[in-house]
Protein backbone atom coordinates (compact mmCIF):
# COMPACT_ATOMS: atom_id res chain seq x y z
CA UNK A 1 0.00 0.00 0.00
CA UNK A 2 1.29 3.48 -0.82
CA UNK A 3 1.85 6.16 1.80
CA UNK A 4 -0.87 8.32 0.23
CA UNK A 5 -3.40 5.51 0.72
CA UNK A 6 -2.26 4.96 4.32
CA UNK A 7 -2.62 8.69 5.03
CA UNK A 8 -6.17 8.64 3.64
CA UNK A 9 -7.29 5.45 5.34
CA UNK A 10 -5.92 6.42 8.77
CA UNK A 11 -6.94 10.08 8.48
CA UNK A 12 -3.43 11.33 9.22
CA UNK A 13 -2.64 15.04 9.11
CA UNK A 14 0.04 15.92 6.58
CA UNK A 15 2.50 18.47 7.95
CA UNK A 16 4.97 18.58 5.07
CA UNK A 17 4.61 19.43 1.40
CA UNK A 18 5.37 15.83 0.63
CA UNK A 19 2.23 14.02 1.76
CA UNK A 20 3.45 10.62 0.83
CA UNK A 21 3.22 9.96 -2.84
CA UNK A 22 3.62 6.46 -4.16
CA UNK A 23 6.31 5.29 -1.72
CA UNK A 24 5.37 1.81 -0.56
CA UNK A 25 4.71 1.30 3.15
CA UNK A 26 6.24 -2.06 4.07
CA UNK A 27 5.05 -2.04 7.67
CA UNK A 28 5.24 0.07 10.79
CA UNK A 29 7.57 0.56 13.71
CA UNK A 30 6.54 2.20 16.97
CA UNK A 31 9.18 3.54 19.34
CA UNK A 32 10.59 6.57 21.10
CA UNK A 33 14.17 5.35 21.63
CA UNK A 34 16.20 6.36 18.60
CA UNK A 35 18.75 3.55 18.94
CA UNK A 36 15.91 1.02 19.00
CA UNK A 37 14.36 2.46 15.85
CA UNK A 38 17.77 2.64 14.14
CA UNK A 39 18.46 -0.99 15.04
CA UNK A 40 15.08 -2.57 14.38
CA UNK A 41 13.02 -0.61 11.86
CA UNK A 42 12.95 -1.87 8.28
CA UNK A 43 13.20 -0.04 4.96
CA UNK A 44 9.83 1.45 4.02
CA UNK A 45 8.38 1.29 7.54
CA UNK A 46 6.15 4.07 8.81
CA UNK A 47 7.62 5.24 12.14
CA UNK A 48 5.12 5.96 14.89
CA UNK A 49 6.54 8.07 17.71
CA UNK A 50 6.08 10.90 20.17
CA UNK A 51 9.60 12.25 19.59
CA UNK A 52 9.18 15.43 17.54
CA UNK A 53 12.65 17.03 17.64
CA UNK A 54 14.70 17.46 14.47
CA UNK A 55 16.97 14.45 15.07
CA UNK A 56 14.19 12.08 14.08
CA UNK A 57 14.69 13.18 10.46
CA UNK A 58 18.21 11.69 10.27
CA UNK A 59 16.79 8.36 11.44
CA UNK A 60 14.11 8.42 8.70
CA UNK A 61 16.78 9.16 6.09
CA UNK A 62 19.33 6.71 7.40
CA UNK A 63 16.86 3.82 7.46
CA UNK A 64 14.92 4.82 4.31
CA UNK A 65 11.67 4.85 6.25
CA UNK A 66 8.44 5.71 4.40
CA UNK A 67 7.70 8.57 6.78
CA UNK A 68 7.04 9.50 10.38
CA UNK A 69 3.81 9.90 12.37
CA UNK A 70 3.70 12.03 15.52
CA UNK A 71 1.07 10.72 17.92
CA UNK A 72 -1.17 12.25 20.62
CA UNK A 73 -1.51 15.44 18.58
CA UNK A 74 2.12 16.41 19.18
CA UNK A 75 3.37 19.12 16.84
CA UNK A 76 7.02 19.65 15.90
CA UNK A 77 8.75 23.03 15.72
CA UNK A 78 8.48 24.89 12.43
CA UNK A 79 12.18 24.24 11.71
CA UNK A 80 11.59 20.49 11.79
CA UNK A 81 8.92 20.86 9.10
CA UNK A 82 11.19 23.13 7.10
CA UNK A 83 14.07 20.68 7.25
CA UNK A 84 11.76 17.76 6.39
CA UNK A 85 10.55 19.68 3.34
CA UNK A 86 14.13 20.28 2.22
CA UNK A 87 14.93 16.57 2.65
CA UNK A 88 11.64 15.42 1.04
CA UNK A 89 10.60 13.52 4.15
CA UNK A 90 6.90 12.93 4.80
CA UNK A 91 5.92 14.10 8.30
CA UNK A 92 2.42 13.22 9.51
CA UNK A 93 0.50 13.54 12.73
CA UNK A 94 -2.52 12.09 14.47
CA UNK A 95 -4.50 12.86 17.61
CA UNK A 96 -4.61 9.13 18.34
CA UNK A 97 -2.17 7.30 20.61
CA UNK A 98 0.70 5.12 19.36
CA UNK A 99 -1.30 2.04 20.40
CA UNK A 100 -4.39 2.97 18.38
CA UNK A 101 -2.54 4.07 15.26
CA UNK A 102 -0.23 1.02 15.34
CA UNK A 103 -3.29 -1.24 15.59
CA UNK A 104 -5.01 0.51 12.70
CA UNK A 105 -1.90 0.37 10.53
CA UNK A 106 -1.42 -3.30 11.34
CA UNK A 107 -5.00 -4.07 10.32
CA UNK A 108 -4.54 -2.09 7.13
CA UNK A 109 -1.33 -3.82 6.05
CA UNK A 110 -1.79 -7.38 7.28
CA UNK B 1 30.40 -6.73 -7.43
CA UNK B 2 32.49 -4.06 -5.86
CA UNK B 3 34.39 -2.31 -8.60
CA UNK B 4 36.11 0.61 -6.98
CA UNK B 5 39.54 1.58 -5.88
CA UNK B 6 40.61 2.26 -2.33
CA UNK B 7 38.81 5.18 -0.80
CA UNK B 8 39.36 7.29 2.29
CA UNK B 9 37.17 10.12 3.57
CA UNK B 10 37.52 12.17 6.73
CA UNK B 11 34.62 13.82 8.56
CA UNK B 12 34.69 16.27 11.47
CA UNK B 13 32.01 15.85 14.14
CA UNK B 14 31.10 18.71 16.46
CA UNK B 15 30.35 17.67 20.02
CA UNK B 16 27.07 18.79 21.63
CA UNK B 17 25.70 20.08 18.34
CA UNK B 18 22.44 18.21 17.77
CA UNK B 19 21.49 20.33 14.75
CA UNK B 20 23.76 18.39 12.35
CA UNK B 21 23.71 15.10 14.21
CA UNK B 22 23.43 12.10 11.91
CA UNK B 23 24.45 13.97 8.76
CA UNK B 24 27.85 12.26 8.53
CA UNK B 25 26.31 8.81 8.75
CA UNK B 26 23.81 9.73 6.03
CA UNK B 27 26.74 10.94 3.93
CA UNK B 28 28.64 7.67 4.49
CA UNK B 29 25.55 5.64 3.63
CA UNK B 30 25.12 7.55 0.38
CA UNK B 31 28.80 7.11 -0.59
CA UNK B 32 28.59 3.35 -0.03
CA UNK B 33 25.28 3.05 -1.84
CA UNK B 34 26.62 4.92 -4.86
CA UNK B 35 29.57 2.52 -4.95
CA UNK B 36 27.12 -0.34 -5.23
CA UNK B 37 28.00 -1.98 -1.90
CA UNK B 38 25.60 -4.73 -0.78
CA UNK B 39 22.58 -2.94 0.82
CA UNK B 40 22.69 -5.29 3.83
CA UNK B 41 26.27 -4.20 4.56
CA UNK B 42 25.42 -0.53 3.91
CA UNK B 43 22.64 -0.83 6.47
CA UNK B 44 25.00 -2.30 9.09
CA UNK B 45 27.64 0.37 8.47
CA UNK B 46 24.98 3.10 8.69
CA UNK B 47 23.72 1.86 12.07
CA UNK B 48 27.24 1.59 13.52
CA UNK B 49 28.44 4.95 12.20
CA UNK B 50 25.26 6.66 13.44
CA UNK B 51 25.77 5.31 16.96
CA UNK B 52 29.43 6.35 16.96
CA UNK B 53 28.58 9.80 15.59
CA UNK B 54 25.85 10.29 18.21
CA UNK B 55 28.26 9.35 20.99
CA UNK B 56 30.48 12.27 19.96
CA UNK B 57 27.47 14.60 19.74
CA UNK B 58 26.20 13.54 23.15
CA UNK B 59 29.37 13.22 25.17
CA UNK B 60 32.50 14.65 23.51
CA UNK B 61 33.88 18.02 22.44
CA UNK B 62 34.70 16.93 18.93
CA UNK B 63 35.63 13.93 16.88
CA UNK B 64 37.15 12.86 13.60
CA UNK B 65 35.60 9.96 11.74
CA UNK B 66 37.40 8.28 8.86
CA UNK B 67 35.77 5.97 6.35
CA UNK B 68 38.17 3.66 4.53
CA UNK B 69 37.27 1.19 1.88
CA UNK B 70 39.16 -1.41 -0.08
CA UNK B 71 37.88 -4.42 -2.02
CA UNK B 72 37.94 -6.53 1.14
CA UNK B 73 36.78 -4.35 4.01
CA UNK B 74 35.01 -1.19 5.06
CA UNK B 75 36.64 0.40 8.09
CA UNK B 76 35.33 3.23 10.22
CA UNK B 77 37.66 4.78 12.75
CA UNK B 78 36.74 7.55 15.15
CA UNK B 79 38.91 9.52 17.53
CA UNK B 80 37.15 11.88 19.88
CA UNK B 81 38.28 14.48 22.37
CA UNK B 82 36.10 14.10 25.39
CA UNK B 83 35.66 12.71 28.87
CA UNK B 84 36.51 9.12 27.91
CA UNK B 85 34.70 6.02 29.13
CA UNK B 86 35.35 5.03 32.72
CA UNK B 87 34.32 1.40 32.43
CA UNK B 88 34.28 0.00 28.89
CA UNK B 89 32.96 -3.38 30.01
CA UNK B 90 29.92 -1.72 31.60
CA UNK B 91 29.45 0.63 28.64
CA UNK B 92 29.27 -2.35 26.28
CA UNK B 93 26.33 -3.78 28.24
CA UNK B 94 22.88 -3.12 26.85
CA UNK B 95 20.94 -0.65 28.98
CA UNK B 96 23.95 0.85 30.76
CA UNK B 97 24.11 4.61 30.23
CA UNK B 98 25.63 7.75 31.68
CA UNK B 99 23.39 10.07 29.64
CA UNK B 100 21.70 13.06 31.25
CA UNK B 101 17.91 13.20 31.68
CA UNK B 102 17.75 15.85 28.96
CA UNK B 103 19.46 13.56 26.43
CA UNK B 104 17.32 10.60 27.48
CA UNK B 105 14.10 12.57 27.04
CA UNK B 106 15.08 13.03 23.38
CA UNK B 107 15.17 9.26 23.01
CA UNK B 108 18.95 9.06 23.04
CA UNK B 109 21.20 7.57 25.68
CA UNK B 110 19.23 4.36 26.11
CA UNK B 111 22.39 2.35 26.60
CA UNK B 112 22.08 0.71 23.20
CA UNK B 113 24.71 2.58 21.20
CA UNK B 114 27.87 0.57 21.78
CA UNK B 115 26.00 -2.78 21.79
CA UNK B 116 24.43 -1.76 18.45
CA UNK B 117 27.88 -1.09 17.00
CA UNK B 118 29.15 -4.45 18.24
CA UNK B 119 26.12 -6.31 16.83
CA UNK B 120 26.48 -4.79 13.38
CA UNK B 121 30.27 -4.88 12.99
CA UNK B 122 32.47 -7.84 12.13
CA UNK B 123 35.13 -6.40 14.41
CA UNK B 124 34.88 -3.61 16.98
CA UNK B 125 37.71 -2.26 19.12
CA UNK B 126 37.18 0.49 21.65
CA UNK B 127 39.92 2.27 23.56
CA UNK B 128 39.49 5.11 25.99
CA UNK B 129 41.55 7.35 28.22
CA UNK B 130 39.78 9.21 31.00
CA UNK B 131 39.91 12.95 30.43
CA UNK B 132 41.30 12.59 26.91
CA UNK B 133 38.94 10.72 24.68
CA UNK B 134 37.80 7.54 23.04
CA UNK B 135 38.83 5.78 19.85
CA UNK B 136 36.77 3.36 17.80
CA UNK B 137 37.91 0.87 15.19
CA UNK B 138 34.95 -0.69 13.41
CA UNK B 139 35.44 -3.17 10.56
CA UNK B 140 32.99 -4.76 8.14
CA UNK B 141 34.02 -7.54 5.78
CA UNK B 142 32.81 -7.24 2.22
CA UNK B 143 32.66 -10.98 1.89
CA UNK B 144 31.58 -13.43 4.56
CA UNK B 145 34.94 -14.19 6.15
CA UNK B 146 37.03 -11.26 5.10
CA UNK B 147 39.21 -13.44 2.92
CA UNK B 148 39.79 -12.72 -0.76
Amino acid sequence: MTLTEVVERLGLHVLTSRGGGDVKVTGGYAGDLLSDVIANSKTGNLWITMQTHQNVLAVVKLKDLAGIVFVNGRQPDEEVIQKANEEHIAVLSTDESAFIISGQLYQLLK
Amino acid sequence: MVSHHDLSRTFEIKGRDFSKAGSISINIKEILRELGIDPVIVRRVAIASYEAEMNVVMYANKGEMVLRLNPKVIQITLEDEGPGIENIEMAMQEGYTTATDEIREMGFGAGMGLPNIKKNADMFELKSTIGKGTSYNIVFYLNSKGDV
